[in-house]
């Protein structure tokens, strides 16, 4: 048996979640769950290029958390960026459609897989480097406040997520944003998915004090840690993280315990992570778990369930057909959007 | 008008676009209680208040994201660099995120925002605080730079700077922020991507920017006396550059002196000489003749210092060695 850091408990006692809100959720992991899997057969099939980072396992956290905001508030992610962005509410025709490199892509084909944006859901994008999506979020977030509290525009509450992984957090830019987060009470959520691995280097291996969220506690920052494979306790963590955001109290850093069910990219042989390790967290599947939360408290019956998978897979098949049958970007706009000027 | 010194011409042109527009804002070390390290921004949070003029922590990768995701989410904001070689350290965000952001982002997103400070070799501050950040920052898409040079142009760029809805790299020199110019009491703009033809010659287009452009006048005096005309043309816009004003001066005097600051490795007299060899080729009476810096870390000692960079004489005897087609 591995050593595995305990995860947190969470009791559901609390937990108020409506029928609609259930499916939602529900709605929102199997759409994120069906479409990396179908990134993959697209990838293997020659359709999408460079490389193409997978979220499977990890939905709870994104769809705990931004499930959990209105969409007028703003997310930030990295290169793992797929499902971040279809929670936020970009179509999963343009998603897909950015993966095939089209003109109808959400960045027009100039993105790709590691550059999703979408100003129209407040996706503040995609960014290849590791951790340089934090400064971008803090300054979302700075916005907020400044409209708020400069401005003194009372309706400028909206709250920033700022999603990054364990390898993320043991940079420089991490460290000098909750600082400055914390200093000026900006209203954000760093959220940490914390899934135990940097591409091959063991998160133990890599920082000296694993626990991440105890590093809020320097900066004067709540920080808590959650089951990040328990969508109701991710959720959970989230609303209170949002609510203390939106109240003027200042930034949480959440840390979720998380795990990849695949290699880092689909170029990683995956070749180090034991499958004593894998077990353990394959059996903690984050969309069985709800699933079977759901009905065991009458929220949702079986059938209404395996009705949002199929609803999913058509929708999926959908947006593969919308990304073949989109046209390449035009060769003569090549420059478009170097500057402003060009809408 | 009203005699004016450099820096502030650039204070009045933040002060004022602070004034028309809420949405900029200033942010960087010690720009709101101490007022910037060269006083830019004196007093300005008295006014602004300390949100709008914003003292950060030493950090400066981070607040110069922070900035990328003000201005992607509807700010404004100017960034000072305390001396701009620490950008040094903001190279990833301003190389990814200002400039690269709206291409990758198919359109979604702009980022207006200006990257100010003082930078340039000043008077034995030693090779990190001497630096020559354009030639670093000119390959990267998306960015414009901008060097002002006199009270005039700095306020007046500045401000357009600020107005433009691009990231934009605006160079001041340390050595220039004393100049002194009458500036006219109205409000004034200047465009950030046209260059300025100092004095209209006819023998030989000598291209300079910056604290150069004072060499250069310095040079063209002793040169007068001798009966040259050499035209003189501040650059103004380092990225994109301004062809349309160049061209026409190198089709009038068939003859190109470059003097810079910057390296000569890279800089912007490499990119410049070979973008004049592309279009202009045929224009030319002979090569394109460059001074620049030396290729070596800026020496304290001072008279390594002027060693190291660009002095009058050597463009008087430039001017006279591609004028007597010694070159
Ligand atoms: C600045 C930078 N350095 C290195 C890389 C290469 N790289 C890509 S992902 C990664 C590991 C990041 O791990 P983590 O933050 O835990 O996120 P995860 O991939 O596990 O989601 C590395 C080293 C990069 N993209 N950017
Ligand atoms: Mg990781």
């Amino acid at each position: 048996m591995v050593q595995e850091r305990v995860l947190p408990s969470f009791s559901t006692a609390q937990t108020r979640l409506t029928h609609d809100e259930g499916l939602t959720v529900y709605e929102d992991m199997v759409l994120g769950r069906q479409f990396e899997d179908k990134c993959a057969e697209m990838y293997y099939r020659g359709k999408m290029f460079g490389f193409v980072h997978l979220y499977n396992g990890q939905e709870a956290v994104s769809s705990g958390v931004i499930k959990a905001m209105r969409s007028d508030d703003y997310v930030c992610s990295t290169y793992r960026d797929h499902v971040h962005a279809l929670s936020s509410g970009v179509p999963a025709r343009q998603v897909m459609a950015e993966l095939f490199g089209k003109a109808t892509g959400c960045s027009k084909g100039r993105g790709g897989s590691m550059h999703l944006f979408s100003a129209e859901h407040n996706l503040l994008g995609g960014y290849a480097f590791v951790s340089e999506g934090i400064p971008v979020a803090t300054g979302a977030a700075f916005q907020s406040k400044y409209r708020r509290d400069a401005l003194g525009d009372e309706s400028a509450d909206q709250v920033t997520a700022c999603f990054f992984g364990d390898g993320a957090s043991n940079n420089g830019q991490f460290f000098e944003c909750l600082n400055m987060a914390a200093l000026w009470k900006l209203p954000i959520l760093y959220v940490v998915e914390n899934n135990k691995w940097a591409i091959g280097m063991a998160h133990d291996r890599a920082t000296s004090q694993p626990e991440i969220y105890k590093k809020a506690s320097v900066f004067g920052m709540a920080g808590v840690e959650v089951d990040g494979m328990d969508v109701l306790a991710v959720r959970a963590a989230a609303q209170e993280a949002v609510a203390r955001a939106r109240a003027g109290e200042g930034p949480t850093l959440i840390e979720a315990l998380t795990y990849r069910f695949r290699g880092h990219s689909l170029a990683d042989p995956d070749e180090l992570r034991s499958k004593a390790e894998k077990d353990f967290w394959f059996a903690r599947d984050p969309i069985k778990r709800l699933a079977n939360y759901l009905i065991e408290q009458n929220l949702a019956t079986q059938d209404e369930l395996t009705e949002i998978d199929k609803r999913i897979q058509s929708l999926i098949e959908d947006a593969v057909t919308f990304a073949l049958d989109s046209p390449e970007p035009d060769p003569s706009e090549l420059y478009r959007y170097v500057f402003a000027e060009d809408e | 008008m009203a005699e004016t010194l450099l820096y502030n011409a650039l204070r009045e042109a933040i002060d004022e676009e602070m004034a028309r527009d809420s949405n900029v804002f200033v942010l960087g070390e010690d720009v709101g209680h101490y007022g910037g390290s060269y006083k830019v921004t004196k007093d300005l949070y008295k006014k602004y208040g300390e949100f709008r003029v914003l003292d950060t922590p030493i950090a400066e990768n981070s607040f110069t994201g922070m900035a990328v995701g003000a201005a992607m989410t509807g700010l404004r904001p100017i960034i000072e660099g305390m001396n701009m070689g620490f950008l040094l350290l903001a190279f990833n965000q301003i190389a990814n995120n200002a400039g690269m952001l709206r291409y990758t982002s198919g359109g979604n997103f702009k980022i207006p925002l200006v990257i100010r400070g003082p930078g340039g070799v000043g008077r034995q501050l030693g090779a990190e605080h001497s630096q020559r950040l354009e030639a670093y920052f000119q390959g990267v898409p998306g960015l414009k730079m901008v060097a002002c040079s006199t009270p005039y142009n700095a306020k007046g760029l500045l401000k357009a700077a600020i107005r433009d809805d691009n990231p934009v790299l605006f160079f001041e020199h340390v050595l220039l922020y004393n100049l002194k110019q009458d500036l006219p009491e109205t409000d004034y703009v200047l465009p950030i991507d046209r260059a300025e033809v100092v004095r209209e010659g006819a023998d030989v287009t000598i291209l300079t920017y910056s604290r150069m452009r004072h060499h250069v006048t310095q040079a063209v005096k002793v040169l007068e006396k001798e009966g040259y005309d050499p035209e003189v043309i501040d650059l103004i816009s380092l990225k994109p550059l301004d062809f349309e004003t160049i061209g026409a001066s190198i089709r009038k005097t068939h003859r190109v002196i470059i003097v810079e600051e910057c390296m000569r490795s890279g800089g912007i007299g490499a990119e410049l000489t070979a973008s004049i060899n592309d279009r202009l080729f045929d224009e030319l009476d002979g090569p394109v003749v460059r001074l620049a810096s030396q290729d070596i870390p800026t020496p304290y000692n001072g008279a390594l210092e002027n060693l190291t960079i660009v002095q009058p004489p050597q463009i008087v005897d430039a001017v006279k060695k591609v004028m007597a087609n010694q070159v």
